[in-house]
């Protein structure tokens, strides 16, 4: 997503005693620098409490409805016929998704209402239901094996780039069956998906057209070579044999691909890294786990509330709409914040600290709920599940030796670089 | 109390209690019956608390009706058919005593 446009505020507050300061009227949670330098929790602590249904007559992204508290997130989610996901409306994300000239509009269903949302994604839903996944699991584990077998022991490492980033694209290929060698490609197909020029990732839309084409002829292939051989596990041959998807227009394919490649890849890195980064800042939970690995499967969805990889969706007001005492108007940007709801201490018991063996940690908003929950949310547990697994036969501690630092993104909620050591168990 | 047992996808039988009116999702956790994940919080808005009613409970029950927010969400659970129900939408009335619910393999 493009969100880096502003040029940071050298005077933007970021300490607790200036940010206690700021009138409730001026706050702006949109701008990606707080989320940069980590400082958008205090914002979102005093917006639950003072103003937890809040508006924001000016910034960058234009006006907007911030909704912060876990039940009214709940409220505007799970009711879509008022809050519309529509691309033309502007979408999904704060900020609008345009049409741009030579942007190559790419149709996806997470953008869409009902009734086309429903077909399409009960057509593509399949290839990522719990079933399908068992099958993949074997092969899933056995390359992340490979991956954390190959890393030196006691050496300052990136775990970002030598382990979340490696691990995802791993997964991605191994879902797709993608041709092993050329499997960055696929990162960087995701990576171009959500990119505008600003984010300096292409040079122009003409640029991401390109590549995009490309993208596109490359699946082509893929699909061909599919469609004639014996169906397989893999996403690309479900969908090639599947009746619901084996007619579907190219172009309607090609964006529901790349729909399952982008949502699974920034959300699982940065859930990787945000789990090895909440362990070091919480020795105490690290023990526990290195006592009792069972944890692992708590500690997983717990990881997710925590890192929150996606930090809100938006949605569009259909008509006139009350929440939380405030009239929304037809017509307005409203944006659902669940990094604020799963910090909402009203829902979730201590939601400001990291608990690997809370009692209910699935109860937690970063795969969304209703007709748009994250279909993938079953291989993301699967996946760090596996990671973690694995690294806890391999390594006492990954010990984290230096500041991690943060993605300017006001939607990916991102890790771009962490040093660590790892210590042999 | 209404008694309601549940049928894992490998047989095995679980027969719990619950108190009338809370709803069948409620019956499965407060019970710790496995393969009832819930993860909304019981507000019919994930479908993780997917059964499978017996059929011949099923009228009883009474089955999905098309258009509300539960057959919305069952169309994309994994298995679903006619079924199909969330648990968290079963009220557990006396009229339900002995029910039997199928718990699919996963939730997803």
């Amino acid at each position: 997503m493009s969100t880096d446009t502003i040029e940071p505020d050298m005077m933007e507050p970021d300490t607790a005693e200036k940010i206690a300061t700021i009138p409730i009227g001026d706050i702006d949670v949109a701008r990606p620098s707080l989320y940069q330098k980590d400082t958008i929790g205090l914002f979102f602590d005093r917006l639950r409490k003072e103003e937890p249904v809040h508006y924001c007559r000016e910034s960058y992204v234009g006006p907007y409805w911030s909704i912060t508290k876990f039940n009214d997130i709940m409220a505007v989610e799970t009711n879509h016929k008022v809050f519309s996901s529509e691309a033309k409306l502007g979408g999904i994300a704060i900020q609008d998704m345009h049409s741009v000239e030579g942007a190559l509009e790419l149709e996806m269903f997470i953008a869409m209402d009902p009734p086309k949302h429903d077909q399409q994604r009960k057509a593509v839903s399949p290839a990522v239901a719990p079933s399908n996944l068992l099958l993949l699991e074997p092969t899933i584990r056995e390359r992340a094996c490979q991956i954390l077998d190959d890393l030196p022991v006691g050496e300052d490492i990136d775990w970002v780039d030598k382990v979340s980033i490696e691990l995802t694209t791993m997964t991605l290929a191994t879902l797709f069956d993608f041709p092993w060698e050329e499997r960055r490609k696929l990162t960087r197909w995701s990576d171009i998906t959500t990119a505008a020029p600003e984010t300096g990732i292409v040079e122009s839309y003409e640029a991401r057209r390109q590549e995009l084409i490309e993208c596109a002829m490359y699946f082509k292939g893929l699909w061909d070579q599919r469609v004639n051989e014996e169906p397989k596990n893999d996403l690309i041959s479900i969908m090639a044999h599947s009746p619901a998807t084996q007619n579907m227009p190219f172009l309607e394919f090609l964006g529901n691909l790349l729909l399952l490649i982008v949502g699974g890849n920034d959300t699982t890195r940065n859930s990787i890294s945000g789990g090895v980064l909440a362990l070091n800042q919480n020795p105490d939970e690290y023990r526990k786990l290195n006592d009792d690995p069972s944890l692992i499967a708590s500690m997983v969805p717990e990881i997710i509330r925590w890192q929150t990889p996606l930090t809100h969706m938006r949605r569009t007001a259909l008509q006139d709409w009350e929440i939380g005492g405030k009239q929304i108007r037809k017509g307005e940007k409203v944006v659902m914040w669940y990094l604020s709801g799963n910090r909402d201490d009203t829902v979730i018991d201590r939601a400001d600290q990291f608990i690997i063996d809370r009692q209910n940690p699935r109860h937690h908003l970063s795969f969304g709920f209703g007709i748009h929950r994250c279909m993938g949310n079953r291989l993301a547990e699967l996946q760090l599940r596996i990671v973690w697994e694995e690294i806890h036969k391999r390594f006492r501690k990954i010990e984290v030796t230096g500041e991690p630092e943060r993605l300017l993104s006001n939607f990916v909620r991102g890790i771009t670089k962490l040093p660590v050591r790892l210590h042999a168990r | 109390m209404v008694k309601v047992t549940f049928v894992s996808s490998d047989g095995t039988r679980r027969e719990v209690a619950v108190a009338e009116g809370e709803t069948a999702r409620e019956a499965a956790l407060f019970n710790n019956v496995p393969g009832i994940d819930g993860d909304c919080g019981g507000v019919c808005a994930c479908a993780t608390c997917h059964v499978h009613v017996d059929p011949a409970w099923i009228d009883r029950v009474g089955r999905l009706e098309q258009g509300n927010a539960e057959a919305e969400l069952l169309q994309f659970a994994e298995g679903a058919n006619e079924y199909s129900r969330l648990a968290c939408q079963i009220p557990m009335l006396t009229k339900l005593e002995g029910l039997i619910l199928h718990v699919p393999e996963q939730q997803y």
